[in-house]
């Protein structure tokens, strides 16, 4: 019962970032989202958890809900961009489009069930429509820490997957993944730093012009 | 005692303004008007004489009285307090919608009908803000039905009475609060329309009515307090479920349900800024995406 109210909160997150433009209130979500993400290997197991799902959870927490807002946050102060102006979908229709992703995911999962562990089917609904998300965010805005982002969030997705559908056995590959994750996440805000010196700009709409 | 309910409506409706008002003139240190106000109102317009513009047609003349006919139709529809509407059958949720868009086409004819740039603007604003806000009252009442699996307004509030508030459905929160935007909409309070400006430009509602006069104008306010009544006893509906066997206890909590909300009305509309019109359609979009949620939510 606990989980279900905590993947609701976790699709009405992914709803939210479709639907805002100001990147610290979206790093903030994207945030909030990883600590919620932490409790699910505690909540997901019966009775009381063990090491392995409250060491990942920790470890998720620390890195997804403090590090990277830290990191993203010095990134949006240093290039002094606060919000997506002109996305390449509006909000609105983000919104609209989201909606449609999440039925394809709750249509999806319905195929996709039953999976083995504690996977119910509404958790691979959420993890679908955190990849839909994700990915949606990659394409369709401007500004490069949405790209950043959006990566984030299709992690997030990759995550809860894993959480729900593997159990304990994906403990080496989640942390794995996690690290791969702080190390992409920690280049690409120097590449964002970089971008921004060398062009004073990061859209991704305008890199394509680059010729030497 | 079924018919109970619609009569304390009758009764009480004019009294939620007065609570609303009462409680923003707290919030700004202000003695504020009598509670009763709306009521002395009403009853000084109704022994006034109407004015009527040459230019006006019979479409003028009969928005008032076509709006508050269609409100009070709808009141009958509405479950209260564990009571069934006076008029309850499979579906009826539909009549209520459509009869609060009958409200609406009424009041924006009877402003279109004078001929005013103002009230023209009044009228397309009311038009546009509706229209967003029905898919969001639809999914919400689709969600419910769902939910409850029975098509009737009465019989789905009906199945959730005994409901215990601990393990409480997501989508039924979701539901609530797309009401919440919805209910807020549709009586022109604060996050879109403010009732007391009398700036014609930001003006909705208010702007739509300006001609009116006498009697007419009481019809209207005395619609607008029970639709506002309509909507406050949904919202209660669903959040405070009959909850004991004793009917004139639940008919009790759902009275204080309804004024509860006012209050709640009332601390919004004092901490809350008006939002710009061009935000309020995102409002409404997000308020429709609660309920779609909620929906997908039940249909799984």
């Amino acid at each position: 019962m606990k989980l279900e109210w905590l993947l609701v909160l976790l699709v009405l997150s992914d709803l939210r970032l479709l639907a805002s433009g100001r990147l610290g209130a979206k790093i903030r979500t994207v945030a909030a989202q990883g600590v919620l993400l932490g409790l699910v290997p505690l909540l997901g197991s019966s009775g009381y958890p063990d090491a392995h799902a409250i060491a990942i959870a920790v470890a998720g927490m620390l890195i997804k809900g403090f590090l990277f807002p830290w990191l993203l946050l010095r990134a949006v102060r240093e290039t002094r961009v606060n919000r997506e102006v002109q996305p390449y979908v509006g909000y609105l229709a983000s919104v609209l489009i989201g909606l449609a992703g999440l039925a394809g995911a709750f249509l999806l999962s319905r195929q996709l069930t039953p999976l083995p562990g504690k996977a119910t089917s509404l958790l691979v609904t959420a993890a679908l429509f955190s990849l839909f998300t994700g990915l949606f965010l990659i394409i369709s805005r401007k500004r490069a820490i949405n790209q950043v982002l959006g990566f984030l969030i299709l992690e997030n997705g990759v995550f809860l997957f894993g959480a729900g559908a593997m159990g304990e056995l994906s403990l080496l590959v989640e942390l794995g993944i996690l690290l791969d994750v702080l190390v992409a996440v920690f280049v690409m805000g120097i590449t964002l730093f970089h971008i921004n010196r060398e062009f004073d700009h990061i859209e991704t709409n305008r890199l394509a012009d680059l010729k030497d | 005692m079924n018919w109970l309910p619609p009569l304390l409506a009758l009764l009480l409706a004019p009294l939620l303004l007065g609570v609303i008002n009462r409680t923003k003139a707290i919030f700004a240190g202000r003695t504020g008007q009598p509670l009763l106000q709306s009521y002395f109102d009403l009853a000084r317009l109704l022994r006034k004489g109407a004015v009527y513009s040459s230019t006006t047609s019979w479409v003028f003349r009969a928005g008032p009285i076509l709006g508050l006919a269609a409100m009070f139709t709808a009141l009958q529809l509405v479950p209260f307090g564990g009571q069934a509407g006076l008029l309850h059958f499979s579906g009826d949720l539909v009549l209520l919608c459509g009869l609060l868009a009958l409200g609406r086409f009424a009041t924006v004819a009877a402003a279109l009908d004078t001929g005013s740039s103002f009230e023209g603007m009044g009228a397309s604003r009311e038009a546009f803000f509706g229209a967003m806000a029905e898919p969001a009252l639809y999914l919400s009442l689709a969600a419910l039905v769902r939910h409850t699996g029975s098509y009737g307004l009465s019989s789905s509030l009906a199945a959730l009475a005994g409901r215990n508030w601990v393990d409480v459905d997501p989508s039924l929160v979701l539901v609530t609060v797309a009401l919440l935007a919805v209910f807020l909409v549709e009586n022109c309070r604060i996050p879109v329309d403010d009732p007391n400006t009398h700036l014609e430009l930001t003006m909705i509602h208010e702007v739509m009515v300006l001609d009116h006069s006498g009697p007419d104008f009481a019809f209207i306010l005395y619609g607008a307090a029970l639709k506002m009544w309509i909507l406050a006893a949904l919202l209660v509906g669903i959040v405070l479920p009959a909850l004991s066997s004793n009917p004139w206890l639940n008919l009790a909590f759902a009275v204080l349900g309804v004024f509860g909300l006012a209050l709640l009305v009332g601390v919004i509309e004092s901490v809350m800024a008006r939002l710009r019109l061009v935000v309020v359609p995102q409002l409404l979009v997000v308020a429709s995406a609660l309920a779609a949620t909620a929906l997908l939510l039940g249909v799984r």
